[in-house]
């Protein structure tokens, strides 16, 4: 016992001071990406072609970048010219999958929160159901860690349960594979009303790295309405975080 | 006698070079190799042209340490079944039957593994009709019957935050008497999106075949490239890889810790670990700006330096998190109400685990010294730098006892490499891929052995590219390690293995 209580002397307190205090991310870290036109050599194109997952396009005469396809590839093909960048901000949750492309200008429009019936309802007490459709497992395990002593989830009334039956909505990882349709569907149908549905990572947004592929359906988005989109390969633990948040209206609406 | 293909780890053999053999000589080939215990690491079918009859390959250790042989033989319907001789290719058949819709004749256990429809031609292995994507989970499963024998179906969507697969099992009262394992349910198709690659998604896709194991992936594809290419990684990328192959054994090895002491109700150890855990996924992120080690490791090296500040911090924090760790992990193995969950719970026999050719911690926990870093070493490994680590007694306590004594040895590890990083560049261009070729790729993953072997076509495309991830192997033997056991029991055990379902589905 003595050994117990002096081991727990010895590891400290390690819980973030999150959200009253910004994270300290590493500065490596691929947040949210700048684009930076003025850079653009003149009639060059080369980014539309250049990703592999179809990220970028003109827009209106302008680039824009669509962050729920962009896998925020540390050897991005995007750009020859630094037109592309990309920063430390790991705040990327959104509403509405439009919501997603950013432009020069104009970053993510960061997720307002429920409407007054639902944050009402679940503001204090959100209770969701992982469902991993064909999920690498970083994903997951980015969500899984939300529940240890650093981010402490359960401080914001927030908690993973195990049955559908008890949850509020569900939060889904992967590009949703043909074997795990049906799984996702009756999991989601045995979630009582009102509910909500989280699309988590670049796969369950739009397909991720598998966008296209013949035995996925290119993210959740295709086959239930999507509340809240959380990009990232996967996102980092602060963006789901600030995300969730966010959707409580427990997060400043923007800044 | 067949004549002796040998391949080294990393190595490359032109196709040309590698005979076709009828294929009562090429099952006697693999056969005998087995019997002189020789370890099948892959076997599996290729179309080298749409209209070109398909071919069976089978890669296998050799006499010579380090080395490897490849036998080759043509696919043709009637081809026997090897699985009542060498249990370790029973799901490499049912696997070949799934994809090319050419079963083994006479397997004991022909069942589909990933419930995808046939990669080529109309012809089903189990008639399912062709024109429709099969329902994963529907197969014939093993039932034992009785009048107090009842049946306990579990998944695909699972209690907690984790991957989805069935699991049935046949009781009696709280006894397991068998446990049967269905997965597919995160099948993507990985190895039919490789075909005609590598693609400008490949990198991506290797990344997340199994996203805990991004680095022991993109490391054993970038040896198959470079073994292609005849291209060596300069040292300092070979040492980086390393300090990222060993950070993510340290993550995971640490957190599996953690999960079991949650499964047993120790919370001290189970909190330490959650948080020591994104420790150390943080000092990959350090590294390369992922927790996951995303776009560190690319064929020919690195893309990521390490400059002398970021070197020292990086020795810095894990000066700070060691003692942390210890005081974690001899809490837990120290505490008797935890071992008295862990001992003589989950066995798994010795000649199981060999029979099923169990890899990785579960092996090196039955007490065979399997470890690719030391059988078939790529630099920095070398035999004499990697100890070997087993356990006799095959429980769930020897599965996590082999953790921790990996974890002191990756500590080390990481801390000398880091000490001492060869100087120079990090990455040396590729050039074209050789046309008709084959090579492998082995790296000891964090769960165990990962192999890639690739064949190029006459273009230097793949015309296949072949993974076996640790847990394509031992789901086998977790479903071993019920037999008898209490049905309560099965969380700790499967916390025990924690396999891959993505990694095995790809």
């Amino acid at each position: 016992m003595l050994r117990i209580l002096y081991e727990r002397f010895q590891q400290g307190y390690r819980t973030s001071p999150f959200p009253k205090q910004e994270p300290t991310l590493p500065d490596r870290f691929r947040g949210l990406p700048r684009l930076h036109p003025e850079r653009c050599a003149a009639g060059c194109r080369e980014c539309a072609q250049g990703c592999p997952f179809g990220a970028i396009r003109e827009q209106h005469g302008a680039l824009a970048l669509d962050l729920g396809r962009c896998l925020f590839c540390a050897d991005c093909h995007a750009c020859p010219h630094g037109a592309l960048e990309f920063s430390t901000d790991y705040r990327l949750a959104v509403r509405r999958r439009e919501e997603l492309t950013i432009t020069a200008d104009r970053g993510p429009v960061l997720a307002a929160p429920l409407d007054a019936p639902l944050k009402e309802l679940f503001g204090r007490s959100f209770k969701l159901r992982q469902v991993s459709a064909g999920g690498c497992n970083a994903c997951e395990a980015d969500v899984n860690v939300l529940g240890t002593l650093v981010f402490d989830l359960g401080r914001f009334g927030i908690q993973f349960v195990a049955s559908p039956r008890h949850a509020d909505g569900i939060l889904v990882t992967g590009p949703v594979t043909e074997n795990m349709r049906e799984a996702l569907l009756a999991t989601y149908a045995a979630v009582p009303e009102p509910k909500v549905v989280i699309a988590t990572g670049a796969c369950a947004i739009n397909g991720g790295p598998f966008s296209n592929a013949p035995e996925v359906h290119n993210g959740v988005g295709a086959l239930l309405p999507v509340d809240l989109f959380i990009p990232g390969c996967p996102p980092h633990p602060y963006t789901i975080l600030d995300g969730l948040l966010r959707l409580l209206g427990r997060r400043e609406v923007a800044d | 006698m067949t004549p002796e293909i040998a391949l080294t780890n990393g190595g490359r053999l032109p196709l040309a070079a590698i005979p076709v053999l009828p294929f009562p000589e090429f099952a006697s080939g693999v056969i005998d190799l087995i019997r002189h215990s020789a370890t099948p690491i892959a076997y599996f079918a290729d179309q080298p042209a749409p209209e070109a009859p398909p071919e069976l390959f089978a890669v296998l250790t050799a006499a010579t340490p380090g080395t490897f042989t490849v036998l080759r033989s043509r696919l043709a319907p009637g081809f026997t079944s090897l699985t009542t001789r060498a249990p370790q290719l029973h799901l490499f058949e049912r696997e070949i039957a799934e994809q090319y819709g050419i079963a083994a004749s006479d397997h004991p256990w022909l069942k589909p593994v990933r419930f995808h429809s046939v990669w080529h031609g109309t012809t089903d292995a189990w008639g399912r009709d062709p024109g429709r994507h099969p329902q994963p989970g529907v197969m014939d499963f093993f039932r034992v019957e009785g009048a107090e024998i009842h049946e306990v179906g579990v998944g695909p969507v699972h209690a907690g935050i984790i991957e989805p697969g069935h699991f049935r099992f046949q009781c009696f009262g709280e006894k397991v008497l068998h446990l049967e394992i269905s997965l597919g349910y995160q099948h993507r198709g990985i190895e039919r999106l490789l075909l005609g690659g590598p693609w400008p998604q490949t990198p991506s896709q290797i990344e997340t075949m199994a996203g805990d194991t991004t680095v022991g992936h993109m490391t054993a594809y970038s040896l198959v490239l470079e073994g292609l290419t005849g291209t060596v990684a300069p040292p300092r990328a070979q040492a980086l890889r390393a300090v990222a192959l060993e950070l993510e054994r340290l993550a995971n090895h640490v957190g599996d810790i953690g999960a079991l002491a949650g499964d047993v109700g120790f919370l001290p150890t189970a909190s330490y670990c959650g948080r020591l855990r994104g420790d150390y996924l943080n000092m990959t992120a350090a590294i390369c700006g992922s927790r996951f080690g995303r776009g560190l490791v690319r064929p020919g090296g690195v893309l990521f330096d390490l400059e002398p500040a970021r070197q020292a911090r990086l020795l810095q924090t894990l000066a700070d998190i060691v003692p942390n760790t210890r005081g974690a992990l001899s809490l837990f193995f120290e505490a008797p109400s935890v071992l008295g969950r862990l001992e003589g719970v989950g066995k798994v026999l010795t000649d199981d685990a060999l029979g099923l050719g169990l890899v990785g911690v579960a092996a090196r926990a039955c007490g065979l010294d399997c470890d690719t870093r030391r059988a078939f070493p790529v630099a920095p490994y070398t035999t004499e730098n990697v100890p070997a680590i087993t356990e006799a007694s095959g429980d769930v306590f020897a599965r996590a006892r082999v953790r921790q004594r990996e974890i002191e040895h990756a500590l080390a590890f990481v801390r000398q490499a880091l000490e001492n990083l060869p100087a120079g560049p990090i990455a040396t261009p590729l050039t074209a891929l050789p046309a008709d070729t084959l090579a492998l790729g082995l790296v000891e993953g964090w769960r165990g052995r990962l192999a890639h072997i690739a064949l190029t076509d006459a273009q230097g495309r793949f015309r296949r590219y072949k993974v076996i991830d640790p847990s394509f192997f031992n789901w086998s033997g977790l479903a071993m390690a019920l037999r008898d056991e209490q049905i309560s029991d099965f969380p700790l055990c499967n916390k025990s293995f924690n396999l891959s379902y993505c990694g095995f589905d790809l």
